[in-house]
């Protein structure tokens, strides 16, 4: 009998390791499956049971409720004050989209049998049949962007790379998800990793990479070794190596783990990185898909576009592209955040709106008090007050709001918030984290905090704003990349927003 | 944790097992670092003449990445996440109290993507939800 525990790391930070070792200690007959977590991290530990009847959910579980769970028969899904019913029918998880998502949390993350038996590889197999052009053009057709945070089409960064003629071609995914209240590809790669490794494979046969690289964080050591064990089950497997699957393409990967910079997500700091440097950022152009890896055109995707991949290249681009809304078409993983009840991963069609997320999934904030802020798309993002509840969450409405959808990260603050404060942390974030290559981020940054904290005691406070305006637009205009470049984007948005809070001493 | 003493022949054996690497000199800095626990100051050299990189090269890249230190660590190591979504749960109050109890083994960290169940800290490599003080000291032990 198979008792599901999820090994996710989030799940595993509140005790799913001792849930499951306590199941076994009165059970030890029971196969506990470690799968990823089904993105309802407000049940984790949420323990599920194969009944005749379908997955029984118990959650959240905590070790010491292990034994009352034996007690109340929950191998046979009987009756306790932490049962959810049938997991599928949890609304929270029913009355999401999941496609990128589809399997994590449903499978054995390792298990090459389950994948299959779940959809797994059909894009791949389909793939192989096609010719590049035609995987490039069912790509572009399902309107995928670019799930990193730049929205970028991935379909004709792919036709960049595939018309750029080399010996050697790379397939780059940017798995640094440093963006704080973000945790999409870090779950992905805990709970589906080969659906990672298909996506990649299919982009490396599209615009012929034979060579992928993982650029994955240190900060992450579980997913490092689920991504390490699932693509040498993969080699073993005949799918990585020299013949993927039996056909005439090779293709393999390879992780780089990262070393505590946030700057190196943005891609051509990434792309220093894996050749060994230090992250700094390079000017484009040229672009990393013309002159990008050692030199060499490669395509650098998000963990979550790759991943999406496979779906596209199994169901049609007229599948994926049915959903969303004008030119954001398809799924985004948003994730919720910070203070908030209700926190996890909420896969919907692009077009809900922000109180949707929020109310009906976020279920308010954790502490009980009023919601007063959200930071949309991490901390280049902006902040957005109870008065743009409405806004519609797809690429073009949040850039007409004054923010962003960066990697779809949602940081809900409660009202004790102070946003002068958190305006300041998006300097000193920048000083801390800047590659330090252009002028504007390097030194702007420490200027803008040692600037908002005059603003914060109370020092000529209109000179001050009017300066720190002033600075914002320096280091937007004149900033190499989106570090510099975006920092402004918290600090302007809190300002807007949240004008009661930069009133200094009169505050 | 438990590191291996410092030591160059060991260093070079661990060095030849990244030969035919790309870009090493990251990788080779993390290396020695996962084995003896810091970054030795004589791996500077030891580096750059393996892989035929100035020494100004390998000092630039070791003193860019936040994860790299040059002293060996102590008994245990806690990481406290201080971004965005974790100050939204009190990670500022948290910080406070563990930096003033463990203040030589406290560092601050961006995000370990445990943002729904914050505040979140690693100590000694594990990851800690929903932290509070006492489960630190209890990770600790």
């Amino acid at each position: 009998m198979r008792v599901f525990v999820p090994g996710d790391s989030a799940a595993v930070s509140i005790g799913a390791n001792d849930v499951a070792a306590a199941i076994t200690r009165i059970d030890p007959s029971l196969t506990i499956v470690r799968n990823g977590s089904r993105g309802a991290l407000w049940l984790e530990v949420l323990v599920e049971v194969e009944t005749a009847n379908g997955r029984i959910a118990y959650g959240p579980v905590m070790p010491a409720d292990v034994q009352s769970l034996f007690d109340a028969d929950f191998l046979n899904g009987g009756a306790h004050p932490l049962a959810r019913g049938k997991t599928d029918e949890i609304p929270w998880l029913a009355s999401q989209e999941r496609i990128t998502f589809a399997r994590v949390g449903i499978i054995d993350p390792l298990s090459l049998e389950e994948y299959g038996q779940h959809g797994g590889l059909v894009g791949l197999r389909n793939a192989l049949k096609s010719t590049s052009e035609i995987i490039i053009n069912e790509v572009t057709e399902s309107g995928l962007r670019g799930r990193g945070g730049a929205g970028f089409p991935a379909g004709i960064k792919w036709k960049t790379v595939a018309q750029t003629t080399s010996d050697q071609k790379y397939i780059c995914c940017n798995a640094d998800e440093g963006d704080s209240g973000t945790f999409a590809d870090r779950m992905l790669i805990e709970g589906d990793p080969f659906t990672l490794i298909e996506g990649m494979t299919i982009a490396g046969i599209a615009v012929g990479a034979t060579e992928g690289i993982v650029y994955l964080r240190s900060e992450y050591p579980y997913a490092i070794s689920i991504l390490q064990k699932a693509i040498e089950l993969a080699r073993v497997f005949g799918w990585l190596g020299t013949s993927v699957l039996g056909s005439t393409h090779a293709f393999d990967i390879q992780i780089r783990i990262g070393a505590g910079s946030y700057v190196c997500g943005e891609e051509t700091a990434m792309l220093e990185s894996i050749e060994g440097k230090r992250g700094v950022v390079r000017a484009k152009p040229p672009l990393p898909a013309i002159e990008g890896l050692f030199g060499q055109p490669t395509v650098i995707n998000n963990v979550l576009t790759l991943s999406t991949v496979p779906m596209v290249l199994a169901q049609g681009a007229d599948a994926y592209k049915a959903r969303g809304v004008g030119r954001s078409l398809g799924t985004q993983v948003f994730q919720l955040g910070g203070n908030i009840a209700r926190g996890g991963i909420v896969e919907k069609a692009f077009g809900i709106t922000l109180n949707e997320l929020l109310e009906t999934y976020g279920g308010g904030t954790l502490s009980g008090n009023p919601f007063r802020a959200v930071q949309i798309g991490g901390p280049l993002g902006a902040y957005f007050s109870t008065e743009q509840l409405e806004t519609s969450m797809d690429y073009e409405s949040l850039i007409a709001a004054g923010g962003m959808l960066g990697h779809g990260g949602l940081v809900v603050f409660d009202d004790i918030v102070d946003l002068a404060v958190q305006a300041k942390f998006a300097m000193e974030f920048c000083a801390i984290e800047s590659c330090g290559k252009c002028t504007p981020c390097r030194i702007g940054s420490t200027r803008g905090a040692e600037t908002i904290d005059l603003i914060i005691q109370g020092v000529k406070v209109e000179e001050n704003k009017k300066l720190l305006l002033d600075l914002c637009e320096v280091m937007t205009d004149g900033s190499l990349c989106a570090m510099g470049g975006l920092t402004p984007m918290p600090v302007k948005s809190a300002m807007v927003n949240f004008p009661s809070d930069f009133l200094g001493a009169a505050r | 944790m438990k590191y291996s003493p410092w030591s160059q022949d060991a260093a070079r054996v661990l060095l030849a097992t990244l030969r035919d690497e790309k870009g090493p000199v990251l990788m080779a800095l993390q290396l020695m670092q996962k084995e003896f626990g810091y970054v030795n100051p004589e791996c500077v050299p030891l580096i750059a003449n393996y892989f035929n990189k100035s020494r100004a090269d390998v000092h630039g890249v070791l003193t860019f990445y936040h994860d790299l230190r040059t002293t060996p660590p102590g008994e245990h190591q806690i990481s406290l996440c201080v971004a965005e979504a974790c100050q939204a749960v009190g990670a500022r109050d948290l910080e406070k109290k563990v930096k003033a109890k463990f203040p030589d083994e406290t560092a601050d960290s961006y995000c370990f993507g445990n943002c729904a169940l914050g505040p979140a800290v690693m100590v000694d490599g594990k990851l800690i939800g929903r932290a509070t003080l006492a489960k630190i000291e209890e990770a600790r032990r």
